[in-house]
């Protein structure tokens, strides 16, 4: 099986609804232990219980950025491959990157408020994630605003992989305008390896949400071909009634 | 090379001329600077702390503004396909329009400039430091820019979804512009650093924009 089998979309429908369901039950049960995992681990002993946001928190940041890398591969297989299910996977991966991109900075300034004592303070990663978060934003509304799919798809690709290149870039300059305006202000949480009792909770809820991710895009890669196919039938339909 | 130059020549000529409005953009950054004073109050205190920044957002907006069109005249009368279609790469093609866009378009902002920076109190070393930032950074703005207008014109849609799409990219180059200039007025940053960094941006800009506008007008055009 490779990927080329899966250019089929009736291949790739009928693979993944086997799959599904076995995807759905393993995020479930690993976001279970996950979770009570996170229960069980200690307070920290300076932040108290709310260092448990952090289980929550790393792994939305963290895929927030792998659902980027997902769309630029996917962006190189609309342009270079002309893979038929690209498109489809890099336009479904958006709105779940932009939501876990979100969760992020919510429970960011969540954590933030009862620790550094404001919702939200200029600090470099909370600064580029939110511009992280305004390109997921501008790639949805540019797939919203084409209507001939393979256009906006041949667009967003092109869109994606410059954001690719440029993502680094961004995240490096706000790093450096940071250190610049405000030195050292941000408590982190001491520099410290972290502790077994929080770290495999953290590994923990760390898979549960890619698999988590996974689950979604294929999900989503399903519904967008359906809706793909119900708006040819539409279109056939009326050019039908026209003639 | 023959074609290149002649295509530059074309663009700055038809850019300078009745209906190009490439001096327009220079109007747009004077009165963007000028609604500054009513915004935060005539301070020249205050304004002098802030010059450097506002002369920078005010080129980058006049500077993206204008972009909107760099391909769009040419597709409509149907250039933009001959060029599509000659023997020239179309990577070095569109690297010349956005040169000569950048000739024609940012030049004047900067020369612009000096004038400005009376306006805001900045003194003569401050206003040479943005000037000589402005020179350094714009070419990064045209050639990211470009991608946006390259957008525009196989999507036929303009304006707010491009600055949207493209601002978010031009974010290092207003960092270390504005930290550059800022270097030289209060210190006590060296000016060589991000003055370096910025014009690095704009290299790696002049590789990446030409790219990227000809894969999307390539791909995008029928």
């Amino acid at each position: 099986m490779t990927l080329i089998d899966l250019a089929n979309p009736t291949r790739f429908l009928a693979l993944t609804a086997r799959v599904l369901p076995w995807l759905a039950a393993a995020t479930v049960i690993l976001l279970t232990i996950g979770l009570y995992q996170s229960a069980l681990a200690p307070d920290d002993y300076q932040q108290g219980a709310t260092v448990k946001i952090m289980f929550i928190h790393v792994p939305n940041a963290w895929l927030s950025m792998f659902v980027w890398g997902v769309m630029s591969i996917a962006s190189l297989g609309t342009l270079v491959w002309r893979h038929p299910l690209a498109d489809v996977a890099a336009k479904a991966a958006a709105p779940i990157g932009a939501a876990f991109t979100f969760l992020a900075l919510l429970t960011g300034s969540l954590w933030g408020r009862p620790m550094w004592g404001t919702y939200w303070e200029w600090d470099a990663r909370l600064t580029s994630v939110l511009i992280l978060f305004l390109m997921y934003l501008g790639l949805m509304a540019l797939w919203r605003a084409v209507d001939d799919p393979s256009r906006a798809a041949r667009a967003a690709a092109v869109l994606t992989l410059v954001g690719a290149i440029n993502l680094p870039i961004i995240k490096f300059s706000v790093d450096w305008w940071n250190t610049l305006h405000q030195p050292a202000s941000v408590m982190r949480m001491g520099g410290s390896t972290l502790d077994k009792s929080f770290l495999i909770p953290l590994l923990l809820m760390a898979i549960a949400f890619t698999l988590l991710f996974v689950t979604l895009h294929l999900a989503a890669m399903r519904n967008e071909i359906l809706r793909r196919r119900v708006r040819s039938l539409q279109m056939m339909q009326a050019s039908q009634k026209a003639a | 090379m023959t074609a290149l130059s002649a295509l530059i020549r074309r663009d700055v000529r038809i850019a300078l001329r009745v209906g190009g409005g490439a001096l327009i953009g220079v109007l747009f950054f004077l009165t963007v600077v000028v609604l500054m004073p009513f915004a935060v109050g005539p301070d020249l205190a205050l304004l002098s702390r802030l010059g450097p920044a506002i002369l920078w957002l005010g080129a980058l907006l006049a500077s993206l503004l204008t972009l909107d069109r760099l391909f769009m005249a040419d597709h409509e009368d149907g250039s933009l396909d001959l060029i599509t279609m000659s023997r020239t790469p179309l990577e070095l093609a569109c690297a010349a329009k956005a040169l000569a866009h950048w000739l024609a378009a940012g030049l004047p902002l900067i020369v612009a400039t000096p004038v400005l920076g009376l306006l805001l109190n900045l003194d003569m070393v401050a206003t040479g430091a943005v000037a000589l930032t402005l020179l350094a950074g714009t070419p990064a703005l045209t050639f990211t820019g470009m991608i946006g207008a390259a957008l525009a014109v196989t999507l036929h849609r303009g304006g707010l979804l491009m600055a949207v799409l493209v601002l978010p990219l031009s974010i290092p180059v207003l960092i270390f512009g504005v930290a550059a200039s800022q270097a030289v007025i209060v210190g006590p940053m060296s000016f060589g650093a991000p003055f370096s960094i910025l014009c690095a941006l704009s290299l790696v800009s002049l590789v990446v924009g030409p790219f990227a506008a000809a894969a999307s007008l390539r791909h995008g055009l029928d």
